[in-house]
């Protein structure tokens, strides 16, 4: 038979409810164990650091007021520095060693993707915080990020009115990126658009001269760009040098979630459009709260806000929030009642789980990049993840644990 | 035509900037016999220190053409005094010293700075157009100033007194030793210079590229990958390299995109290594520098 | 095993009992994370052995050994999931990598290709490897009924009993399985060191002309210790796809290639217990940092690296064999000292 690591962590699963060495995160009146793994060095750090430091300033919030049950909730901090082996080791630790109630982080999806079958074997309650191409469908694990059915699908049709229907992709060549430019392609078609090239890029490229020459031929009316990481900044530099900036505008749905906003020059970014659930300026009284109490936390040196660590933020405490409906941090109550239906007002506004997909329905937000800071254009409210939702349905079968986007689109039937 | 041109433009300018950011690397191997696995950590610091000086309000050409490679290359004498002179001799030792040295770099830079730092700098001298393409004025002005300092490096190892101890300690330093040289003194100015070309490397490319505290890892393994395919001599060694790996990297590039124009460059150093054991200057140009 | 290899693998088997006394103590001792997580590290430290032969005893710097290992563990997993065992996925695993490492060092050795030179061919093929197995996420790139799945990497199959392919391992056990795996490793390396094949090896890395002069084909010689080398590093990788449950295009990284030399450098070439316990200690400095957040990690073990070279210059277990020696008031080592070399002496 062909054995696969999901019907052995099923097997394992039952095993660990039976094995009473690892009963008992519940007992006890003392510290809750909050534990979070994310990229503090190493190449991936530019998006870990921030959202480290909004989970750090969730645990302060629910500490101030009151704690969770009574108790205090405490952080353990893991840095997976850019390793996929430490994620599954410090996954292990957080479960098996620190009997944490809540595990929190992963941002690539290689990360998540080596971590979820252990939290699910030692049923310890996963969070990912991070924008993603989706497809996971997990009764673990909460997604909680944005997926490209919220933020590609109002990003196409609004750069294509705006500019015209031709357009040119340039993506990580990874599976976030192979996918993502799947989702890119599907939207511009459904929108009677054009796409005339599709580039993938090694995370390590820095010279993108020969692409920007293809792109000067193919006279595309917009680029889209699922660029990603420190390397892939080069691009919008380059790009701006050859003069193209002006000429062909860039949509993304990457460029900011590692503050690259900050790190190119205001000229050099001006004008591209961007879509995410959260940007600095969203109006409400709760992000600017938020954002005072961040100011204060850490003063000039902090990072620009973006999705990533806003979301960190918020995941946190749409656990504490399950937490606070259950009376209790036991895996099943917190389960459901992360399942009933919970909904957050965060800095990002409201946030409602979707129980069909453990993703998160929330609000989607357009902006223009003006030196170098967001300015929001359009808000939509309460978008559902209708990527995922085509494909997962975990109210009908409430024990798979898949990634159904694992091999792109075409292998999930998605045409 | 206008085609041609400007694919060909790309062409050197992925030439200029192979040779530009292993050009240090070379001086410090070819002169030393050091591995020197911190050389993308120099890069770094290069540009990292363009971003900050510019930051500061000091004009970028200042920055990038003075302060990146005197900041760098008295960071390297350091490095030198410190740990590479106890090393000599030992080239794997100094393999783990250098690793060493690169997370400690980056270590460094990310305690002062952050995962990373703003930064305000864009490339200068505009736009040249031909025909329906444009390519960046300051591309062009990278491919002159590799060639230019190509040329540089070579008057002085070919003409200066310093060049003459400097190929005479590379050939033989015990006899160079015997003969009154301070072949001490001639490493710790070879290493300061290499890692002064590498700062400037470093600090020309902070306009075009992310300039972030991990951003070394990009580039040396084909820094590395270049020099040893060039093979022992310097310069004809470092252009030979940078003009083969270079020119089938962005040839392969435009044919079949960037993942296969790197896989093409790898492949091409594998047969090549395996038809000339001792890289290209093993086996032609080698009475060159 | 004749009387004087028996005699020259003392020492080997004095460690290798120590490490079976590990493996039946730990998990009496230690908590269950640490023995789940600790099969990592023995998988690593089964790569470090694999260096240690191939390069401290061989002679052979080999940049790329993570290529072996990263393709053990991905012939495994690939071969499990087509299998539906992991019994024939395991031999597979080690006899497909053998030959791919029979042939590239066909390649490089019957081309002359030596030193750093090599070096950069064995590293090459790693980053090659990374290069080309990152972008395979479609559902094109398939081996059988196993789909690649691009950075994300394959989940593994775990280990069964021997041809039983409904007895799978749970991780905890299969602790035992790789700690077993260590010790045979390394005693089969340590004989193998003693018998005439690796004394010829050990000849040809001190000097290659005199030891081909002799009559012995240095060619064959270096090939065959690099291929069997690669067969460890493959057992390495099998244990790795269970350790971590999931084989991803990291483990071809740059940054893994060189973490294998740093083992081996720290914990003292020419020897093969240094480098396993360098690997364990390393890996235990990489995890605890990680659970830290006073000081950058990498600032941390930069620090360490450096001080390590200048202080304890030829690794941990010849300065501690050296210290012992001397403490014993015995003769000078016998192994060869090395003679100190100036820069322009061809590395």
């Amino acid at each position: 038979m062909a054995l696969s690591r999901r019907q052995f962590v099923v097997g394992t699963s039952a095993f660990a409810l039976a094995s009473p060495a690892l009963m008992g995160r519940a007992q006890g009146g003392g510290k809750i164990t909050f534990a979070s793994i994310l990229d503090l060095s190493g190449g991936l750090d530019i998006y870990g650091t921030p959202m480290a430091e909004a989970t750090k300033l969730a645990i302060d919030d629910i500490n101030a007021a009151g704690g969770l049950l009574g108790r205090e909730v405490e952080l353990k901090l893991y840095d997976a520095q850019s390793s996929i082996q430490l994620y599954t080791q410090y996954a292990t630790q957080a479960a098996a060693g620190d009997r944490a109630a809540t595990v929190h982080g992963g941002i690539t999806s290689a990360s998540r993707e080596a971590i979820r079958p252990t939290l699910a074997r030692f049923k310890t309650l996963y969070f990912y915080n991070t924008q993603y191409e989706g497809g996971v469908c997990d009764f673990n694990n909460f997604n909680t990020g944005s997926t490209p059915a919220q933020t590609v699908a109002k990003v196409v049709p609004y750069a294509m009115n705006k500019f015209g229907k031709k357009v040119y992709i340039v993506a990580a060549d990874y599976n976030y990126g192979q996918i993502i430019a799947q989702w890119m392609q599907k939207f511009v078609a459904e929108n009677g658009g054009e796409t005339l090239g599709v580039e993938f890029f090694p995370l390590d490229v820095t010279n993108f001269g020969p692409t920007i020459t293809k792109i000067q031929q193919a006279k595309p009316d917009m680029v889209l760009s699922g660029l990603v990481g420190g390397a892939h900044i080069s691009f919008y530099r380059q790009y701006a040098a050859a003069g193209m900036s002006k000429d062909i505008p860039i949509c993304s749905t990457t460029f900011g979630i590692g503050n690259e906003h900050k790190l190119i020059s205001a000229e050099e970014g001006n004008g591209l459009l961007a879509a995410y659930s959260y940007f600095e300026k969203v109006d409400n009284p709760v992000n600017k709260a938020f954002l005072e109490r961040m100011d204060a936390k850490l003063g000039a040196n902090r990072p620009a806000m973006n999705e990533l660590s806003v979301r960190s933020y918020e995941g946190a405490m749409l656990w504490a929030e399950a937490v606070k409906k259950a009376g209790s941090i036991d895996y099943d109550p917190v389960w459901n009642a992360l399942r009933s239906g919970l909904s957050y007002e965060g800095p990002s506004g409201k946030l409602t789980i979707d129980p069909q997909t453990n993703h998160v329905i929330q609000n989607v937000v357009l902006a223009e990049l003006q030196n170098q800071e967001f300015n929001i254009l359009e808000t939509y409210a309460d978008q559902p993840p209708a990527d995922t939702a085509m494909v997962c349905d975990l109210v009908a079968n409430p024990t798979l644990s898949t990634f159904y986007f694992e091999n792109g689109l075409a292998a999930a039937g998605i045409k | 035509m206008d085609l041609v041109v400007a694919i060909g433009l790309q062409l050197l300018y992925g030439i200029a900037n192979l040779a530009l950011i292993s050009l240090g690397l070379a001086i410090i191997f070819g002169m030393m016999r050091v591995i020197n696995l911190a050389h993308g950590e120099f890069l770094m610091l290069g540009g990292y220190t363009v971003v900050v000086s510019t930051n500061a309000g000091v004009n970028i050409w200042v920055a990038m053409l003075i302060l990146a490679p005197l900041v760098v290359g008295i960071i390297g004498v350091v490095v030198e005094r410190l740990l590479i002179r106890w090393l000599y001799g030992r080239m794997v030792d100094t393999l783990l010293a250098t690793w060493g040295l690169s997370l400690l770099l980056i270590g460094v830079i990310t305690s002062i700075f952050g995962a990373s730092t703003a930064s305000t700098i864009s490339p200068p001298l505009g736009v040249v157009r031909i025909g329906q393409y444009a390519i960046s004025g300051y591309e062009l002005f990278l491919i002159a100033v590799t060639a230019l300092l190509l040329g540089a490096v070579w008057l002085t190892l070919r003409f200066t007194q310093l060049g003459l101890l400097a190929r005479g300690t590379m050939q033989n330093a015990q006899m160079a030793s015997a003969l009154g040289v301070s072949t001490n003194r001639i490493y710790m100015i070879t290493f300061g210079l290499g890692a002064a070309v590498t700062g400037l490397a470093g600090g020309l490319l902070a306009p075009i590229t992310g300039v972030l505290p991990t951003i070394g890892a990009t580039y040396i393994a084909k820094a590395f990958i270049t020099v040893i395919s060039g093979g022992a001599s310097i310069l004809a060694g470092t252009a030979a390299g940078s003009v083969l790996l270079g020119g089938i990297n962005g040839i392969f590039t435009f044919l079949s995109g960037p993942t296969f124009g790197e896989v093409a460059l790898l492949l091409t150093a594998i047969v090549l290594l395996r038809l000339m054991p001792r890289g290209i200057t093993g086996r032609f140009f080698r009475k060159s520098l | 095993m004749n009387q004087d290899i028996a005699r020259q693998m003392r020492p080997a088997f004095a460690w290798a009992l120590i490490g079976v006394v590990f493996m039946f103590a730990a998990p009496h001792v230690l908590a269950l994370f640490t023995i789940i997580n600790l099969t990592t590290a023995i998988a690593l430290a089964v790569l470090a052995l694999s260096l240690a032969l191939i390069w401290g005893h061989g002679g052979i710097l080999c940049f790329g050994q993570v290529a072996f290992f990263g393709l053990g563990a991905y012939v495994y997993t690939l071969a499990g999931i087509n299998f539906g065992g992991s019994t024939w996925a395991v031999l597979t695993a080690v006899a497909l990598t053998s030959l791919f490492a029979a042939a590239l060092g066909y390649f490089i050795f019957y081309g002359r290709v030596s030193d750093v030179y090599l070096g950069v061919i064995t590293l090459t093929v790693t980053l090659i490897l990374f290069s080309l197995i990152r972008r395979t996420s479609g559902p094109e790139y398939k081996i059988g009924k196993a789909l690649l799945g691009g950075f994300n990497g394959v989940s593994s199959p775990p280990l069964n009993l021997p041809w039983d392919t409904r007895s799978f391992l749970f991780p905890e056990q299969v602790f035992y399985v790789a700690m077993a795996a260590l010790i045979l490793c390394y005693l089969f390396a340590a004989w193998l060191m003693n018998t005439r094949f690796g004394r010829v090896c050990a000849a040809i890395r001190e000097n290659e002309v005199r030891a081909e002069l002799l009559g012995y084909d240095a060619r064959a010689y270096k090939l065959g210790i690099f291929t069997i080398g690669a067969g460890i590093a493959a057992v390495g990788g099998v244990l790795f796809a269970n350790g971590v449950g999931r084989v991803t295009p990291d483990v071809f990284s740059l940054f893994n290639a060189a973490l294998t030399i740093i083992w081996v450098i720290v914990g003292g070439r020419g020897t093969l217990i240094g480098p396993i316990g360098a690997t364990f200690a390393l890996f235990y400095l990489t995890s605890a940092l990680g659970g830290q957040s006073v000081l950058n990690n990498n600032l941390v073990l930069g620090v360490i690296l450096i001080v390590f070279v200048l202080l304890v210059p030829r690794g941990v277990a010849p300065t501690i064999a050296d210290w012992v020696r001397a403490r014993r008031g015995g003769a000078a080592p016998d192994r060869v000292r090395r003679r100190r070399r100036t820069p322009e002496d061809k590395a």
